[in-house]
């Protein structure tokens, strides 16, 4: 409520010093009085939908209420779910999974992700062309696609099963992506990677197109051989753009939700039952709401130190 | 000096390395393309051709899938099929001849529809939003201007399960449970924070003596921003209008746990589209199709901005 009476206050001053343009340039006041209205809203906007609910979920951390029980008394357990989350033996296997995913998905598009846009800096004839449909897998939606890659992957059926079979010779009705405990992480690891190469491609070309020409050739100049020049150049100039990418999926797989919950909803039994499955389980299934909430403070505070480090990473990008 | 004139042909990749390079790169991009042909054959299959085995890639094309996709069907002896009237249109007639009739309309042009109408107010107000607030950024010295630009960045970085837990009871509490204006309010502040941040980008961008130069002219500040700044900044507002199009239109997370009828989207409702006897894939296939166009489309208009869009502004192609 204040909020608001501040911000129309100022704006009531922005209006009032309107009639003379080049004054109110030089006074400045109403400079400052336009900038607070003008990002007021967006403050407000993120207080009410984003910080509000996080500090409710402090709250809601340290009680045992549950949601489907909204009459029900609520008592103070204190640091009670914190501590049973880190002795949870479920939490650590979703953690362990969560990690597994996140340590597998980076490796492979890094590595993947690289060697692409390597391959398109060469700038042959229509890599402009070949780039934009690479890319397009990345602006789709995870959960719509993802629906869709349990249908490739079905083994009697399935067009995945038949191409694998295809070119190994193996029955495409022995294995099942999904409903094998050892693959079902590898289906959602196929599936993240198809999606997500692009993405660490795109970043990764922007890093090689930034080395300028001259040090190759200063490289060139000292006979320093191809192999030589890739390592040495190369590879550390685009560094900062790789770790940026690595940084990036690993935020965005580290709460990876659609795909997984799509594709295998964490099963078969509890194999790829990733950190946001548990959390979703606990909070909209089991109705542990008190619980869920420390746990999703946990899951909140590991991503809010990882975006730190990212935002760090962006502006030694920024400033090169 | 025999050894600088060879220095261009590195900067300049050789012929043979151009072509392995090229070569390579069109077999991922065709290996990356076939789930996005599949889907879209399987849109045009009719549900016994669809699960097939091998995989049929030659298949007589049938509407089925997109009839199945917008209607609801129900079962019929012969005998009462024989004695209707003819069929009234195509859809009609796939159904009679699956000893099926038409019940009525689906649940999917709505949720369609709920899709288009968040996904565009969304962005409209968080593009409008965030206008305002990277010119606030840009243009003025905004006391702890960092800090908060990382308070804004890194609500984008939350998982969206932990927000949801506050938000399913706050909007329980308010009455936006499964409500449009509850998804919209939602998608705009997720989206406000890549809005800002792009948007400060493109802002920094347009000289700032252009401004001064119109408010030496006589314009306000309000007027400088609206007729100098706006204009120049119009490509800037577009692509991220579309990226925050393209995060509304496809998001998943919260629409599942905060949505189940009312103001349900496509994403969550696509998977439970169900024929007889399990998933009918041709549907399913077609309602991928019609919600992934719109996106390839805007996939190619924003090719030169992708890069911005994706490192919020930060890194520049």
């Amino acid at each position: 409520m204040t909020e608001t009476s501040t911000v129309s206050h100022l704006a009531r001053g922005a209006a009032e010093a309107t009639p003379e343009p080049v004054a109110r340039r030089v006074r400045g006041l109403s400079d400052r009085a336009i900038a607070w209205v003008f990002i007021a809203p967006t403050i407000i906007l993120l207080l009410a939908i984003n910080i509000f609910p996080l500090i409710w979920t402090i709250q809601l951390s340290f009680t045992n209420y549950r949601a489907n029980r909204p009459n029900a008394a609520v008592t103070n357990v204190g640091v009670e779910h914190y501590s049973n989350i880190l002795s949870d033996p479920d939490v650590w296997h979703s953690m362990q999974v969560t990690a597994h995913f996140v340590l597998w998905t980076i490796v492979i598009q890094t590595v993947l992700g690289f060697a692409l846009a390597y391959l398109i800096d060469r700038k042959f004839r229509g890599h402009g062309f070949w780039t934009t449909v690479i890319l397009i897998p990345m602006m789709l939606s995870p959960a719509v696609v993802g629906n869709f890659w349990k249908f490739l992957y079905q083994p009697q059926i399935g067009l995945f099963n038949y191409i694998v079979g295809f070119f190994t010779g193996m029955d495409p009705s022995s294995f099942q992506m999904i409903g094998d405990v050892r693959l079902a992480p590898w289906s959602i690891i196929i599936v993240d990677t198809w999606m997500w190469t692009p993405y660490v491609m795109l970043i990764c070309l922007a890093g090689l197109r930034s080395i300028p020409d001259y040090i190759y050739e200063a490289a060139e100049v000292d006979r320093a051989s191809a192999w030589r020049q890739f390592w040495s150049i190369t590879l550390p100039m685009a560094m900062p753009f790789i770790m940026l990418a690595v940084l990036f999926r690993g935020i965005e797989n580290f709460k990876m939700f659609d795909l997984v919950n799509l594709l295998t909803s964490g099963g078969p039994g509890s194999t790829t039952e990733v950190a946001s499955i548990t959390l979703k389980r606990e909070a909209f299934e089991k109705w542990r709401t008190g619980y869920s909430s420390a746990f999703a403070i946990i899951l909140f505070v590991t991503v809010f130190g990882l975006a730190n480090i990212y935002v760090k990473a962006l502006n030694r990008v920024k400033s090169r | 000096m025999p050894g600088i004139s060879t220095a261009h042909s590195v900067v300049e990749p050789s012929a043979l390395s151009k072509r392995i390079a090229c070569g390579v790169v069109i077999l991922y991009a065709l290996i990356a393309m076939i789930p996005l042909v599949w889907i879209l054959l399987t849109g045009f299959k009719t549900p016994p051709d669809s699960i097939s085995y091998p995989p049929k890639l030659v298949f007589a094309p049938s509407l089925e899938g997109y009839c199945n996709l917008f209607t609801t069907r129900s079962r019929q002896t012969p005998e009462y099929i024989a004695n209707l009237p003819p069929a009234n249109g195509m859809c009609d007639e796939i159904a009679r001849n699956r000893n099926m009739v038409i019940a009525g309309p689906s649940k999917f042009a709505p949720r369609f529809l709920n899709s288009l109408i968040i996904a565009f107010s969304s962005t409209l107000l968080a593009v409008g939003l965030g206008t305002l607030a990277a010119y606030g950024f840009s243009r003025f010295k905004v006391p702890l201007a960092d800090d908060l630009l990382f308070f804004i960045l890194s609500t984008r970085m939350m998982p969206p399960i932990a927000v949801a837990i506050p938000i399913y009871l706050m909007y329980r509490e308010l009455g936006l449970s499964d409500t449009r204006l509850g998804m919209i309010l939602l998608y705009t502040a997720v989206n406000v924070s890549l809005a800002v941040w792009l948007l400060k980008g493109f802002i920094d961008e347009i000289p700032r003596e252009y401004e001064e130069a119109a408010m030496i002219d006589g314009y306000t500040r309000l007027q400088a921003f609206r007729k100098v700044v706006l204009p120049q900044a119009a490509t800037g507002i577009a692509a991220t209008a579309i990226f925050c199009l393209i995060f509304a239109w496809n998001e998943y997370a919260f629409a599942v746990l905060l949505t189940s009828g009312e103001a349900q989207t496509t994403p969550p409702f696509i998977p439970f589209i169900i024929g007889e006897g399990g998933q009918d894939w041709p549907a399913v296939a077609a309602a991928t199709t019609l919600f992934v166009i719109p996106i390839f489309v805007f996939t190619i208009l924003l090719r030169k901005h992708l890069l911005r869009g994706i490192t919020f502004g930060a890194v520049r192609k």
